[in-house]
């Protein structure tokens, strides 16, 4: 069994000097001076250790030095080196070159937060990966739960995978206390029960069977004429999969009759489809914080959702049950809006099954 | 010979340690269908002195049944060493499985069921030459009648479950003949209720709608409001939900359920907090079920079939399941002309052991003993609820007072040990008790589920929260020790992936075979 590991050694540098995360070499180079030191070296040698004691026999494919090299070696491993000379500090670009480095493994552990999720995400990576929770903001589902978890995952892994979304808060916007997550698209991950992180609760993930399940329901209630707005997410995605179209993942679609007759559409678009209809509109929750307008998907936009005769929200009960008892969020931008939407949303957790829960405009609710 | 007692006797025994230096049997043993030897046998079957009969083609079998082959000796080897690799009630400080009301079975109503007079029953004997068991269902009957508040029981459903399903069916079967079993096609229950409501609701064809847990941890009603319509057809809910607490709003839960002409179901898995304080009536409900061998102490017989009552109010009994068992005054008989019943839920009477030993045990009670029943059990689990929330890292979300079981959180030790509550689980077996986190998804984060019942003694709940208070002090010195666990048992880490891949879970040899060996 071959593991790849790359390591973010400047990961989790801001949460611990209060900067609420480590994007941009600013910032890196203001904790540092603030007296940080970087942990993602320590996790993902926790990570190997896991690994080693569960599969003596694997074999660490990383990249020398502080971008895995040296964690690997920590974890007890010979490590196997890609020809790879990183940058000092490295980059997004050194991560991203790694990732394409190594794809000659059976799962890719990367250690960082969701930044690095992002540039995993961008690199394309052909094979399963799984994040070694080590960067401030651990949003993203594509991380263990911890780093022993990511490293038993990843010695346990048998070829069943699952796909777990990418997501990101606008660091600016967090610093400034608004929490403003957005998906970026999904990564493969191994479908390890339990060892999956559940954002910040340490939740059990749903089967991939749970998303279909959502979707055939969604599909079932559609009602001729109706045009149906889909909003981001890999659930609604996969709402447009069981239509037997692709969708997009980042984008707003529309479906009319079965058939899309808008793909990745601006607000504008969006206005001209549904205009004279009688309209529904598929959301699901971005990020941990249970936000389900304004983030991500703001063409479904105030003007939008005026026309909405029918909001439908889409989750898993894992998901719900992440959110500890906090309500939905609507940020709309347009309060009277986001008032309006406010009271009892029904929210689809599987085929024929509904968990009738609290929405609130975000202005009521202190996040973050 | 007396020196040899003397001295015998004066051999220093060493006191036992605080913890047992328990280890359980590991034996390898492999599936029965693996021990198979063709052409051996538990009995040699003599020749008939007759000749033989050739059997019409219509019952005879085309190819003989795939049954292991094997004598008696290692059929009876096989099972006690399977015995010895469980963690059965008989054996361990059974509070660790929250929800399921794991209480001492007395032995001696297991001498009443192997009594010739019940084990060589035959279920299809004419009623006259058994109305002794008849007797006894409709006495059974009447005390739980009593116990709920409800007007008639049905002893007919296999398990808990299939009572809860039996319900559920004659839910369907109340709205149909009213003309409203299109419309009302919405089953509502809550995240804490015990899981199978919204399961039978699901297998019936429902659409089931799932309220979550308030501020308090009460289920949401200001969600059950935004839920109910004209498409209710019932609210099933238990109550006090898995969480320990007790819903002091169950009344307008109901009202608010009948207010739109929906039925109120009370799944009382639960029931051992409230026997003898408050009854299924008292808060309106049309229908409720009972878990005998929960409640009522008989065996769970791994399973099934254990034993479940079904218990209705007037308006509800035309659908009991039938034949019912009716007497009139002199002579117990059988029913089975009743129009809108929803039939057979099983095949017969129903489980007649356990049906006899919940009897028995009610019976050696008698109403007050019920009632002490329920205290004991809360007392009990007010007593257990203190020593564990004096570890540290443990907490009991909601903080409120729960009645005979508390769905605990480890979200504390987590934190600071990255030690989850599975892994705590499976290091207590070490020491030779059960533990259960919670069911799915994990609303409590790191759950945990203690139900002492009135069965433990205070020496026993001692011993249980100083196995957890030892294991949450070795998560936090040595947390991959833990996670290591566990180390004195008979299997060691095993797979769980198999329970939720359908490709992969096989719950009988022959799906074995179909998935994993052909």
């Amino acid at each position: 069994m071959r593991i790849g590991l790359i390591v973010n050694p400047v990961a989790g540098l801001g949460g611990a000097a209060g900067l609420k995360g480590s994007d941009g070499t600013e910032v890196q180079r203001e904790a540092l001076a603030r007296g940080a030191t970087a942990r993602a070296g320590e996790r993902a040698a926790a990570a190997v250790r896991a690994l080693l004691a569960a599969r003596p026999d694997a074999t660490v494919v990383t990249v020398p030095g502080a971008m895995g090299e040296a964690a690997a070696r920590a974890g007890g491993a010979e490590p196997e080196l890609a020809a790879l000379a990183p940058g000092e500090p490295s980059s997004a670009g050194d991560t991203r070159a790694a990732v394409r480095a190594l794809a000659a493994v059976d799962v890719l552990l990367f250690a960082g937060g969701d930044g690095t999720a992002r540039d995993v995400l961008d690199a394309g990576p052909g094979v399963p990966v799984l994040g070694i929770p080590a960067g401030v903001k651990v949003y993203s589902g594509c991380f263990a739960v911890g780093p022993a978890a990511a490293g038993l995952a990843a010695a346990e892994f048998a070829g069943s995978t699952t796909e777990a979304e990418v997501v990101d808060l606008d660091e600016q916007a967090y610093r400034e206390g608004r929490v403003s997550p957005r998906l970026y698209g999904t990564l493969t991950v191994p479908a390890a029960r339990v060892r999956l992180s559940g954002r910040k609760t340490g939740s059990t993930t749903a089967a991939p069977t749970t998303v279909e399940g959502i979707a055939r329901e969604v599909v079932a209630r559609m009602r001729p004429g109706v045009r149906y707005i889909l909003g981001p997410g890999s659930t609604t995605r996969a709402v447009g999969r069981a239509l037997g179209s692709e969708g997009t993942l980042l984008g707003v679609d529309v479906v009319a009759d079965g058939v899309p007759i808008g793909i990745d559409v601006s607000e504008r678009a969006l206005l001209d489809l549904v205009d004279g209809h009688e309209v529904a509109a598929v959301v699901s929750v971005i990020g941990g914080q249970g936000f389900v307008l304004g983030r991500g998907n703001q063409q479904i936009s105030p003007r939008v959702l005026a026309r909405v005769h029918e909001l439908t929200v889409l989750a898993t009960r894992e998901k719900l049950a992440a959110l500890g008892g906090r309500p939905l969020l609507a940020d709309t931008g347009d309060p009277a809006t986001d008032a309006r939407l406010g009271g009892y949303v029904r929210v689809v957790t599987g085929y024929r099954e509904s968990v009738p829960y609290r929405i609130v405009p975000a202005s009521e609710e202190s996040v973050g | 010979m007396s020196a040899t007692v003397e001295s015998f006797a004066k051999l220093p025994i060493e006191a036992k340690p605080p913890l047992r230096r328990f280890h359980q049997a590991r034996w390898d043993e492999p599936i029965i269908f693996e021990l198979s030897s063709p052409g051996r046998r538990g009995i040699g079957v003599p020749e008939a002195g007759v000749p033989a009969v050739e059997l019409p083609a219509a019952v005879r079998r085309q190819a003989p049944p795939a049954l292991p082959e094997m004598s008696q000796l290692h059929v009876l080897r096989h099972y006690v060493r399977l015995s010895q690799e469980t963690l059965g009630v008989d054996v361990n400080i059974a509070v660790g499985q929250g929800t399921c009301t794991m209480k001492y079975s007395p032995k001696v109503n297991d001498r009443f069921v192997s009594d010739t007079r019940i084990a060589e029953l035959h279920p299809a004997q004419p009623e006259d030459s058994v109305q002794g068991v008849l007797e006894i269902y409709w006495r059974m009957e009447r005390m739980l009648a009593e116990i709920s508040g409800l007007h008639r029981v049905s002893l007919q459903p296999n398990s808990g479950s299939a009572a809860i399903y039996t319900n559920i069916a004659m839910i369907r079967a109340y709205h149909a003949s009213r003309g409203e079993g299109e419309q009302r096609d919405q089953v509502i229950t809550t995240m804490f209720s015990h899981p199978s409501n919204a399961a039978c609701a699901k297998l019936a064809g429902y659409e089931v709608i799932t309220l979550m847990p308030d501020a308090e941890g009460h289920p949401d009603i200001e969600a059950l409001r935004a839920a109910v319509g004209p498409r209710t057809a019932a609210l099933m809910i238990t109550n006090p939900e898995d969480t320990g607490i007790y819903n002091p709003r169950i009344a307008e839960f109901v009202e608010l359920v009948h207010g739109v002409g929906g039925l109120a179901c009370y799944d009382q898995a639960n029931a051992n907090g409230i026997l003898g304080i408050t009854r299924a009536a008292e808060a309106g409900f049309d229908l409720c079920h009972f878990n005998l061998h929960k409640t009522f102490s008989t065996p769970h017989m791994c399973g099934g079939p254990a034993a479940g009552a079904s218990g209705v109010a007037e308006k509800l009994v035309p659908f009991l399941p039938g034949p019912t068992v009716e007497f009139d005054g002199e002579r117990y008989f059988l029913d089975a002309d009743r129009p809108q019943s929803i039939g057979k839920v099983r095949p017969y009477l129903g489980v007649t052991q356990n049906v006899v030993r919940a009897y028995a045990w009610i019976m050696a009670l008698g109403a007050e003993g019920l009632r002490q029943v329920a205290e004991t059990a809360v007392l009990n689990n007010n007593y257990l609820q203190h020593k564990i929330l004096q570890i540290r890292g443990a907490s009991a979300p909601w903080g409120r007072r729960r009645l005979e079981q508390v769905r605990y959180s480890w979200e504390e030790l987590y934190e600071e040990t990255g030690v989850h509550s599975e892994d705590i689980g499976v290091r207590a077996a070490d020491f030779g008790v059960h533990y259960w986190t919670s069911h799915h998804p994990y609303l409590v984060p790191e759950p945990f589920t203690l139900e002492p019942t009135e069965s433990y003694s205070k020496e026993d709940l001692d011993e249980y929260a100083a196995i957890l208070a030892h294991v949450a002090e070795e998560a936090r010195t040595d947390p991959e020790f833990v996670k290591g666990a566990p180390y004195n048992s008979t299997v060691h880490k095993i797979d769980p992936t198999c329970l939720d891949d359908p490709e992969q879970w096989a719950p009988t040899w022959r799906a074995y075979v179909r998935k994993h060996l052909s």
